[in-house]
């Protein structure tokens, strides 16, 4: 199978998605990093004057940066915590004999599905609004006064709603790797007098670490950069109260038009984001050899 | 005709030389299998004939041409692979009949060969079956059927009933030897099963680290093998071997004598010990004998041997069925 | 595991296992029971849940107002137009990958995951001055380029996932039956292929057509996908429920369906294979 002839073809044929990869990569960055050493504000015409580090001292010295830094870890880890410790949970229920299960497994799976503005729009007005909201009837019903979610719990309204979205991709790939978990293994854990809870801990739990594993690096790829949520419902507020670092560069970029100090926090962002990565990929990297 | 001869033909993978370098001839019309522990470089030796590696070194001959550089496809060769390799989005007739689409050859022809070969297998009620709905031989015999409508100068075959079960094994063996009685082609049978290469081969190539030991008829090697690693390989149960003083005598490193050839006896013999298992196959008796001061030995009885465990029996190797070797291993004259 | 199941226990595991489906599904569901209420009945209190007057009106009035339409037909140019150059870009790099692999595939492939863990705000700001100075900014075309390139790598892996379970021993057997390079890739891996592919597909077409950073900072009236199109309703119509609920249905019903047929897939693939 390996010929000469072979392994040039081949080489031919992986290196437009390199080329194109790289490019993308590459050139991008350049210009971010460029930019972030200039004076460069699109609503002040004239020559961008290389700065230095300024951008950097100043997106790091921000106040918000703290903030915003404190709150994507909080997002990323509150709905790690929420979907993964629910999605084995559910897993668990779903693997379990029952009548629909077919039906049940597309009711959960469905707010996968949904695009973020839908869902974050959905959740904010028709569910959280403290006055026409779902949320707020029941509070008044229960004769309680209702709760302002977004504006009193912003971060956590939004957690809510991305571990919504979350929690059916969870639960999905933690049912399908305990579906795989080998049945005569089980029976020989009973035949060797494990109990139910020992059975748990010694064979489903570690059955599942890889596909945890798993879910826990694709959602942090994708968590890291929730942008819509925030987009639609808060817009970062009140203050920077729901602002992550991804909503925090957009509004330097985009709503200040400040390319040097937008470039300087993209950066930020890209070298935090790698720091994650590398950690990341040496355990998923541990995890996928065998 | 199919007659392949390979000449200084060497493998490496990266630095790792599979095969150091190996000259073979192998004659139009004969049955040749080759034979060796897994990893002793066979398969790739296999896959080096048929075009599927490049070759290191070295040069390959099919009926005299040079076909070193040439692409499997135009060797004119056919192989029946370990897994069978059928595509499995065809049915059995489309399975047969791809070799000849891909020659070119017109649907009537086509169809004729099909159902030829089709006849031959026993395959005519499944023509239209996909692969996943056939049994292990079934799906032996579609990869044969494929391998022989297209007429080839040699057929490969990499382990072909390594897949099956004992009782298909046996009879799908007799059913290549038959095919190859009928179609008188050039076949070469890679296998790790020394019984196969026995009750197949017109010529067994007995390979180990890349290296040939021996090439030889199957009686050849029975009778004479050429070092103790072919000894050892061929012949089932395997042969026994001594050192020390009983070798020394007969001015041996070891000497290795077959388990059917050493005289049972319940009262005198050469050498003294206790039965430990004793297998009844019904036609034989295999005994598993604890020697003294030599270790376990293996001896063929007949059907009938009454023997149990623990009880003490003498053994006579026949003096001139024992074989011997040097301490270099190899067969002294 | 033939073993009975006591039917209490499977009553049970029944109703909790739909009482929790039906939680997690019910803002779907309100969302559409919603957008076929009067505006007065979507914000009733108490809330109605199928008793009231089942109308159409705001699937009209969302389709009059907004030009709901054309960002419908953005939304599928996007979504199908990156997945179909996607995949005319990693079909060939997977089929090399999995079929000739080299001592550096390995790598390649984790370098091809680690570009998915780039931020995309950290290019934020050439992207969008390229595709200004360019006139790219606010055209289908120039996102789907962007939805290209942050979906190839997904694309890479999943096809090489799939690829990587076609044995290679029928590819070799192909060649020993005389098949030319082109006969073999025509007839015998292209059928074995066309399910990987088409899973790649459809699961792709689902990301993009939900991607939801780049099609909101990119576009602006002309190429608006839906994503961005109901953005538009974060205020003040988003206080119109029934028509909120109305475009909402719209815009997610296609890929829900979709979604649903996908399920199966939808791990292997976004699991790169990790799980199946």
């Amino acid at each position: 199978m390996a010929t000469q002839h072979s392994r040039a073809a081949a080489r031919l044929m992986i290196s437009p998605a390199v080329v194109l990869l790289l490019g993308w990569m590459i050139i991008p960055l350049a210009m971010t990093i460029y930019f972030s050493f200039l004076n460069y504000n699109l609503l002040h015409p004239g020559p961008h004057n290389f700065i230095g580090f300024r951008n950097y001292y100043y997106f790091l010295t921000d106040p918000s940066f703290t903030t915003a830094l404190w709150n994507t870890i909080v997002l990323v880890l509150g709905v790690l915590l929420i979907t993964t410790v629910g999605g084995v949970l559910l897993a668990l229920l779903l693997d379990q004999p029952m009548w629909g299960q077919g039906i049940v497994r597309v009711l959960v799976i469905a707010p996968f599905f949904v695009m973020p503005t839908v869902s974050a729009l959905v959740w904010k007005n028709m569910f959280m609004n403290p006055v026409n909201g779902l949320f707020a009837y029941f509070a008044h019903s229960l004769g309680l006064q209702p709760f302002d979610f977004l504006s009193q719990a912003p971060l956590f309204s939004i957690i809510l709603i991305v571990a919504w979205q979350w929690l059916p991709f969870a639960t999905l790939i933690l049912l399908t790797a305990l579906q795989s978990l080998d049945s005569e293994q089980m029976e020989a854990a009973e035949m060797d007098g494990a109990s139910a809870i020992s059975r748990f801990l010694f064979i489903t739990i570690p059955h599942l670490t890889r596909s945890i594993t798993v879910v826990i690096l694709i959602q942090t790829i994708f968590l890291l950069s929730v942008f819509a949520e925030i987009l639609v419902t808060t817009n970062g507020g009140p203050g920077t109260a729901s602002t992550n670092l991804t909503y925090l560069v957009y509004g330097q970029s985009l709503l200040q038009y400040d390319v040097g100090g937008g470039s300087a926090g993209g950066i930020v962002a890209v070298i935090l984001a790698n720091i994650v990565a590398i950690f990341l990929m040496r355990m998923i990297g541990k995890n996928l050899e065998g | 005709m199919g007659k392949i001869s390979l000449s200084k033909v060497s493998k490496k993978f990266g630095e790792v030389a599979v095969i150091p370098s190996l000259d073979l001839e192998i004659e139009d019309g004969e049955f040749v299998v080759f034979v060796g522990p897994s990893g002793c470089g066979k398969s790739t030796l296999l896959r080096l004939i048929a075009g599927l590696e490049d070759v290191s070194g070295g040069v390959i001959q099919i009926d005299g041409v040079n076909a070193t550089e040439t692409p499997p496809a135009k060797r004119g060769l056919a192989m029946v692979f370990q897994s069978y390799a059928l595509y499995p989005h065809m049915s059995v007739r489309k399975n047969i009949a791809f070799p000849l689409r891909m020659a070119g050859l017109d649907a009537a022809e086509q169809e004729k060969r099909v159902t030829a070969a089709a006849k031959v297998l026993n395959l005519t009620d499944y023509l239209e079956r996909r692969p996943g709905q056939l049994s292990g031989g079934q799906r032996q015999r579609v990869a044969i059927g494929r391998a022989i409508v297209r007429e080839p100068k040699a057929f490969l075959f990499d382990e072909p009933l390594s897949n099956l079960d004992a009782a298909l094994r046996v009879n799908m063996r007799l059913e290549i030897t038959e095919l190859h009685h009928t179609l008188k082609t050039t076949m070469i049978y890679v296998t790790h099963d020394q019984v196969e290469a026995m009750t197949m081969a017109d010529k067994i190539v007995v390979l180990q680290a890349g290296r040939v030991e021996q090439v030889g008829s199957p009686l050849e090697l029975y009778r004479n093998p050429a070092n103790i690693f072919v000894a050892g390989f061929i012949g089932s149960p395997r042969m026994n071997f001594v050192e020390g003083a009983d070798a020394a005598r007969l001015n041996a490193h070891t000497i290795g004598v077959r388990p059917e050839h050493i005289d049972l006896s319940k009262t005198e013999g050469h050498w003294s010990g206790k039965v430990m298992v004793s297998e009844h196959l019904g036609s034989d008796t295999f005994l598993h004998v604890a020697v003294d001061g030599l270790g376990t030995m293996t001896v063929r009885g007949d059907g009938e041997v009454d023997a149990r465990y623990g009880d003490r029996v003498f053994l006579t190797p026949q003096a001139d069925k024992i074989h011997r070797f040097g301490a270099d291993g190899k067969t002294l004259a | 595991m033939a073993r009975n199941v006591t039917p209490a226990r499977k009553a049970t595991v029944t109703v909790l296992a739909w009482g929790i489906g039906f939680l997690i599904f019910f803002p779907i569901l309100w969302t559409v029971l919603t957008s076929f209420k009067s505006e007065g009945d979507a914000v009733a209190i108490p809330p109605v849940f199928l008793n009231f007057h089942w109308t159409l009106e705001n699937y009209a009035i969302v389709n009059q107002r907004s030009d709901y339409l054309l960002h419908f037909w953005n939304s599928i140019v996007i979504s199908f137009g990156s997945t179909f150059l996607g995949l005319v870009i990693a079909i060939p790099a997977a089929w090399a990958m999995a079929f000739v692999p080299g001592r550096r595939t390995k790598d390649v492939l984790m370098w091809m995951l680690s570009t998915k863990m780039m931020p995309s705000v950290g290019v934020l700001i050439p992207i969008y001055l390229l595709f200004r100075n360019t006139g790219l900014l606010d055209t289908r075309i120039g996102l789907v380029i962007v939805l290209t390139l942050i979906d190839l790598p997904i694309i890479v892996w999943m096809l090489y996932t799939y690829f990587k379970e076609i044995p290679g021993e029928i590819l070799e057997a192909a060649r020993m039956d005389g098949a030319t390079l082109r006969s073999e890739i025509l007839y015998v891996l292209t059928p074995m292929a066309v399910p990987g592919i088409a899973s790649t597909l459809l699961l792709n077409v689902i990301l993009a057509w939900n991607e939801a950073f780049w099609t909101l900072n990119l576009t602006a009236a002309n190429a608006a996908p839906l994503t961005a199109f109901i953005a538009s309703y974060s205020s003040p119509e988003g206080l119109f429920y029934a028509k909120l609920s109305a475009a909402s249905t719209m815009a997610i019903a296609p890929i829900l369906i979709l979604g649903w047929f996908s399920q199966k897939q939808l791990v292997r693939g976004l699991t790169f294979g990790a799980v199946k």
